[in-house]
C-alpha cells in the first residue's frame, strides 16, 4: 500500500507522526543496533580500564604511582606537553590569521600542508627526526665532520654531548610533530566563518593591529581556542607511537606515561599498567566533557549574535 | 563579496601578513617539511634495485597485506555501523542521547596505548570479551582479527562526525515530496537520502582508512605481532630500527608516505566534491 493510499484512507494516523518517520520497531532496532555497536567498541573498553585498575584494590592501585618510575614518567610528560602545546597554540592562532583574513595563491598547499602531520604514521614521524638528529643522521654528520660550518657550535655540541634523540628533546620534537594541526584545524574553519567584517571595523576606527586581536578577534574565537589546546593537550600527553621511536624508553628517564604504561605491561603488571592507563582516561573523558561544554558555548554565543542582528 | 569590489587587491585593511606568513611557513618547515625531506634524502642514499629489494621483501609485502586488508574492512564496517549511529544520533530521541554523542569522539581522545591494552585484555581468551567468543571457536587476540577490532575502534569517529552534519542540515522537504509520490521509507533513503549522503560516506571511509594504515599504538598489543601473519607495517618499520637499520626503515616508511599522501589528496578533492555537492543542493 501506497503512503498517499495510507493517507486517503486513514488520515488520523497521519496527524501523529511525521510523514517521513520510520515505523516505531525500525527505530528501536537501528537505536539498538547503533547501542550494540557501541557498547562494544566504547563503553566497554572505557569502564574496563577504571575496573582493571582497581582490580588489585585501591592499595596497589596507589602503590603504582609511588614509583620513581611511574613519576619521572609523569613529569615527563607535563614537560613535553608544557612546550608543545603553547608553540602549536601559537602556530595555530597565527595560520589561522593568515588563512582566514588574507587572499593570496597557494592557500590551498599550505592548507595540505599543514594537515600533513595527521597523514603521518606516528611511527614514521619519530623516524623522521631520527634521520635528523640521529647519530647516523644530518646532527651526527655535523658533529663528526672534518670542516663544520660553524666550529664553534660542533665543539659546544661534541664537550657537552647534547643528544637530541634518546633523550628529552627528541620527545618534545615528536611531541610537536604529531600535534602539529591540532589548534590550527580547530580555529581556521571558525574564522574562516567569522569572516573579516569586525576586524575591518577595529581597523578603520582607529584600533591597532594588537588592539584588534586581542579586543575583537580573541574574545570570539576562545572557545574554539580552548577546545583546540584541550585536545591538543590530550593528544601531546598521549602520543605513543612517535614518542616510542625516539625515546629509547630508558626507565626513569625517557619513559613518558604511555611508555610506562606498555613497559609495566610487559612486566606482567596489568594492574599497575592499568592504574597508569586510569590517569590518561581520565584526561580523556574530561577533554571530551569540555568540548561538550565547548559546544554548548559556542551555541550560545551563535544564539546572541543571532538576536543582536534580529 | 562587497568589500573586495570595493576595496582595491594590494590594499589590506588588517595588519600582520608578513608577519603570520613568514611565521607559518618557518615553523611549517623547521617541524614537518624538512625532517620529512630527511625520507626521501636517506633513501637516495640506495639505489633502485636496493630501494626495491626493500620495499619488497617478504616481511615487508606480508605487512602491506595485513595493513591494507584490515584497514579496508575496518573502514567498511565502520561506513556501515557509523551511519546508523550518526542516523541515530540525529533524528532518534533516547535516553542518555547527549552522553552517547560525546563518547563518540572517545577514540580521537583516549590515547593509543590505552586502547591497545584495552582491547587485548578485553578480547583475551580470559577477558571480558574473549571468554565468550572462545567457546564459538573464534580467537581474536594474536589474530589478524584483532588488528581489524583495534582498526575499527580507531576509525569509528570519522565517519560519524562527517556524516553527522550532512544529515542534520538536510532538507526535510525532498523526502516529504519523495514520499508524497508514492516512495516508500526504503525508497525514499536509497534514493533521495543515501545518494546526498554519499560524498561525506566517501570522505569518512578515506579519513578512517588513512587513519588506520598508519596505527601503531592500539594494534600491536592486541595483535602479537607474528611475522609474516600479524605484523604491521609500522611494526616492521620499529623492527628494523630497534637493529639500527635506518636505510631499511627508511624505503618502507617511504612506501607508505607516498601511499598517504595519495590519500591525503583523495581526501581533499572528495571535500572539495562534498561541499560542491551540498551547496549545489541547497541552491
Amino acid at each position: 500500500m501506497t503512503p498517499a493510499a495510507t493517507t486517503f484512507h486513514a488520515p488520523h494516523q497521519i496527524v501523529h507522526r511525521r510523514t517521513t518517520g520510520e515505523p516505531p520497531w525500525v527505530r528501536r532496532l537501528l537505536i539498538g543496533v547503533a547501542l550494540i555497536f557501541l557498547s562494544l567498541f566504547l563503553f566497554i573498553p572505557l569502564i574496563f580500564v577504571f575496573t582493571a585498575a582497581f582490580s588489585k584494590g585501591v592499595g596497589l592501585y596507589f602503590q603504582t604511582f609511588r614509583d620513581p618510575n611511574a613519576w619521572s614518567a609523569i613529569r615527563l610528560t607535563f614537560i613535553a606537553a608544557i612546550i608543545a602545546v603553547p608553540l602549536n597554540c601559537v602556530f595555530g592562532v597565527a595560520a589561522a590569521w593568515l588563512i582566514a583574513k588574507f587572499d593570496f595563491r597557494g592557500k590551498n598547499i599550505l592548507l595540505t600542508l599543514i594537515d600533513l602531520p595527521f597523514s603521518v604514521s606516528p611511527v614514521i614521524a619519530g623516524l623522521i627526526y631520527v634521520l635528523v638528529f640521529g647519530a647516523q643522521g644530518w646532527l651526527g654528520h655535523y658533529r663528526d665532520a672534518d670542516q663544520p660550518w660553524f666550529p664553534w657550535l660542533q665543539n659546544w655540541l661534541n664537550e657537552e654531548n647534547f643528544k637530541i634523540i634518546f633523550a628529552v628533546p627528541g620527545i618534545i620534537l615528536a611531541t610537536i610533530f604529531v600535534t602539529f594541526p591540532f589548534v590550527a584545524r580547530e580555529l581556521i574553519p571558525l574564522m574562516q566563518a567569522q569572516g573579516r567584517n569586525e576586524e575591518e571595523a577595529a581597523r578603520v576606527l582607529g584600533a591597532s593591529g594588537w588592539q584588534t586581536f586581542w579586543r575583537v578577534t580573541l574574545p570570539n574565537i576562545k572557545w574554539g581556542l580552548l577546545y583546540g589546546v584541550i585536545l591538543c593537550n590530550a593528544r601531546a600527553m598521549g602520543e605513543f607511537g612517535a614518542v616510542a621511536v625516539v625515546s629509547g624508553r630508558i626507565r626513569g628517564q625517557t619513559n613518558t606515561i604511555p611508555l610506562h604504561i606498555e613497559a609495566l605491561y610487559d612486566d606482567y603488571n596489568f594492574a599497575g599498567a592499568f592504574a597508569m592507563a586510569s590517569l590518561l582516561a581520565f584526561l580523556a573523558l574530561v577533554t571530551l566533557g569540555i568540548k561538550t561544554w565547548v559546544e554548548y558555548q559556542q551555541a550560545r554565543q551563535n544564539s546572541d549574535v543571532e538576536k543582536i542582528s534580529l | 563579496m562587497a568589500t573586495q569590489k570595493i576595496w582595491p587587491k594590494k590594499i589590506r585593511v588588517l595588519p600582520g601578513f608578513r608577519l603570520t606568513l613568514g611565521f607559518t611557513l618557518f615553523y611549517l618547515g623547521l617541524i614537518v617539511l624538512i625532517p620529512l625531506a630527511a625520507v626521501f634524502w636517506k633513501t637516495s642514499e640506495l639505489t633502485w634495485a636496493q630501494f626495491w629489494h626493500t620495499a619488497t621483501m617478504p616481511t615487508a609485502l606480508a605487512s602491506y597485506r595485513v595493513t591494507f586488508g584490515a584497514s579496508f574492512c575496518a573502514a567498511l564496517v565502520n561506513v556501515v555501523f557509523g551511519l546508523i549511529v550518526a542516523w541515530v544520533l540525529v533524528r532518534y530521541e533516547f535516553f542518555g542521547k547527549k552522553i552517547v554523542d560525546a563518547l563518540v569522539d572517545l577514540p580521537f581522545a583516549l590515547p593509543t596505548a590505552v586502547a591497545g591494552i584495552t582491547l587485548a585484555a578485553l578480547y583475551s581468551e580470559h577477558g571480558w570479551i574473549g571468554q565468550l567468543l572462545a567457546p564459538l571457536g573464534i580467537k581474536v587476540a594474536n589474530t589478524s582479527l584483532g588488528i581489524f577490532i583495534a582498526l575499527t575502534f580507531i576509525g569509528l569517529p570519522f565517519i560519524v562526525r562527517t556524516v553527522q552534519p550532512i544529515l542534520e542540515d538536510l532538507d526535510s522537504e525532498l523526502e516529504e515530496a519523495a514520499s508524497s509520490l508514492g516512495a516508500n521509507r526504503w525508497q525514499v533513503f536509497s534514493r533521495v537520502i543515501l545518494p546526498m549522503l554519499t560524498p561525506a560516506l566517501l570522505t569518512g571511509f578515506a579519513l578512517a582508512f588513512a587513519r588506520a594504515l598508519g596505527e601503531y599504538g592500539s594494534v600491536i598489543f592486541i595483535a602479537g605481532n607474528i611475522p609474516m601473519k600479524t605484523q604491521i607495517t609500522p611494526v616492521v618499520i620499529m623492527q628494523e630500527l630497534d637493529m639500527f637499520d635506518y636505510a631499511k626503515a627508511t624505503a618502507i616508511a617511504v612506501v607508505m608516505l607516498v601511499i598517504s599522501f595519495v590519500l591525503l589528496l583523495t581526501i581533499n578533492v572528495l571535500q572539495w566534491w562534498s561541499n560542491r555537492y551540498n551547496t549545489h543542493n541547497l541552491a
